[in-house]
């Protein structure tokens, strides 16, 4: 795994992800989850739903942006990627989490590569700008999709702790425990991350979406502690 | 151990603990873009009251606009609306993932977002004031995100705040001391409290104000307007 990988999925890349809960603020303030034994359910759903087309997606970056693909591919992928996340919040979500790690990606890894995608948007999905950053940084189509896949479980995992104080011991060894099913999410991403954009997976998530639609509605009413 | 300590060569920084030296650095703003003020402190010592004075007292000589982080922001951001001191439009509320000290230090990406659209709603825009969420005497602002920044404390807080030390008091730009009009009545001793707060910050201002008995705040607004034009 290049070391790409490492500095995108750390929790302390400074790309905004803290304030992103994944729909487990929603989910907690719904009692959909309350207690340690509620989470790995959401994590595992989280991972094959919402994660799983994300990690495709960052695959397919990463193996273009190392092949210097022309700017209309990314116009393409960002454009593909909007058509398999029908909930606005989602794409709000994943939007504003891509414009903080180009924010902070573009300080660590120039490349005209990123100035070409970041010039078709300069708010590009999250898992499009991560597996561009992996892929012009050295890092594999697979390093790029562990990482998104990674992040998918690592964020609401967090916010688990923040909300209902969870035991993070606890918590961590949930995350340590999805470990074979990340392998296999990046094994599956990385088998597709050659394809045209076009026939990339899109897996729905219906309930995160609909747990993203509410959140931000929620929010005006009485406040979120997380922007998603 | 002095930073020069008689053998030959001099440290660029002390790394004595208990030392504290001011900030080293001018502040000052990157081109074109406007100044920004990060205002941090204890919970309940008066940020979001010192804000809306700042905005009464600067606001009809500046292109102004604030960022607030508190934990309920649409409270802080409530308050600042009914004091009627500033356009509703002019104010912008971030979430910080129920961590305020992440969102004004480590990752400053919701800051530095709200602060770009607030840029591109005003254009000219000269000064943002950024409010954290209520924290602990080790929250400080990034130097990424503020040019430079106000620590307060209050009198209810306890006269031993300043004693205390950590990032906020000794380092920031400008420690206020506010609600001094109370200090009779919850047994602060403001005469240590300053005199702490100065021997805790060498040559760093410390100003002690009441927003009840001066509500523009004319000491800290000049502090600023001489921030903007050194």
């Amino acid at each position: 795994m290049h070391v790409v990988s490492l500095l995108l999925a750390d929790s302390r890349f400074p790309g905004g992800a803290h304030i992103h809960s994944g729909g487990l603020e929603e989910a907690v303030a719904r009692k959909l989850v309350t207690a340690e034994r509620d989470l790995p359910g959401f994590l595992h759903g989280r991972l094959w739903t919402a994660g799983s087309p994300a990690a495709c997606f960052a695959a397919a970056s990463a193996h273009a942006a190392a092949r210097s693909v022309h700017k209309g591919y990314w116009s393409r992928l960002d454009a593909e990627l909007d058509a398999r996340t029908p909930s606005f919040a989602q794409r709000e979500a994943s939007r504003a989490q891509g414009r903080g790690t180009a924010r902070a990606g573009r300080v660590a890894w120039r490349s005209p590569v990123i100035a070409d995608l970041l010039a078709v948007t300069a708010r590009p999905h999250h898992p499009v700008i991560t597996g561009a950053l992996a892929g012009v940084a050295g890092g594999t189509p697979r390093d790029a999709a562990l990482a998104v896949a990674y992040l998918a479980i690592s964020g609401p995992a967090s916010a688990a702790v923040r909300l209902l104080g969870f035991d993070p011991l606890t918590v961590n060894g949930m995350v340590a425990a999805l470990g074979p099913e990340l392998e296999a999410v990046a094994d599956a991403a990385a088998a597709v991350a050659g394809v045209d954009p076009a026939e990339l997976p899109g897996t729905g998530a219906p309930a995160l979406d609909l747990l993203a639609e509410a959140h931000l509605r929620q929010h005006k009413e009485e406040v979120r502690l997380f922007a998603s | 151990m002095p930073a020069n300590h008689g053998h030959g060569h001099v440290h660029p920084v002390n790394f004595d603990p208990t030392v504290s030296e001011p900030d080293r650095y001018q502040p000052s703003a990157a081109e074109g873009r406007a100044y920004r003020i990060g205002i941090g402190g204890p919970v309940g010592s008066g940020k979001t009251a010192l804000v809306a004075a700042l905005c009464r007292a600067l606001g009809s000589e500046l292109n102004l606009a604030v960022v607030t982080n508190d934990i309920y922001t649409t409270e802080d951001a409530d308050f600042l609306r009914r004091a009627g001191v500033l356009d509703v439009d002019r104010i912008e509320a971030v979430q910080t993932g129920a961590c305020p000290h992440t969102a004004i230090r480590d990752d400053i990406t919701a800051n530095l977002d709200a602060v770009e659209r607030l840029e591109e709603r005003f254009p000219g825009l000269e000064l943002v004031i950024i409010e954290s969420g209520g924290d602990n005497l080790t929250a400080v602002f990034s130097r990424g995100l503020a040019d430079s920044q106000i620590f307060v404390v209050d009198v209810a807080g306890g006269d031993k705040v300043p004693r205390k030390g950590g990032p906020g008091v000794t380092t920031a730009d400008l420690l206020v001391i506010n609600k001094v009009d109370i200090a009779h009545l919850v047994g602060a001793d403001l005469g240590v409290m300053t005199s702490d707060a100065h021997r805790m910050r060498g040559d760093l201002p410390v100003i002690a104000q009441s927003l009840v008995d001066t509500p523009d705040a004319p000491g800290v607004a000049a502090w600023v307007r001489k921030q903007l034009c050194p």
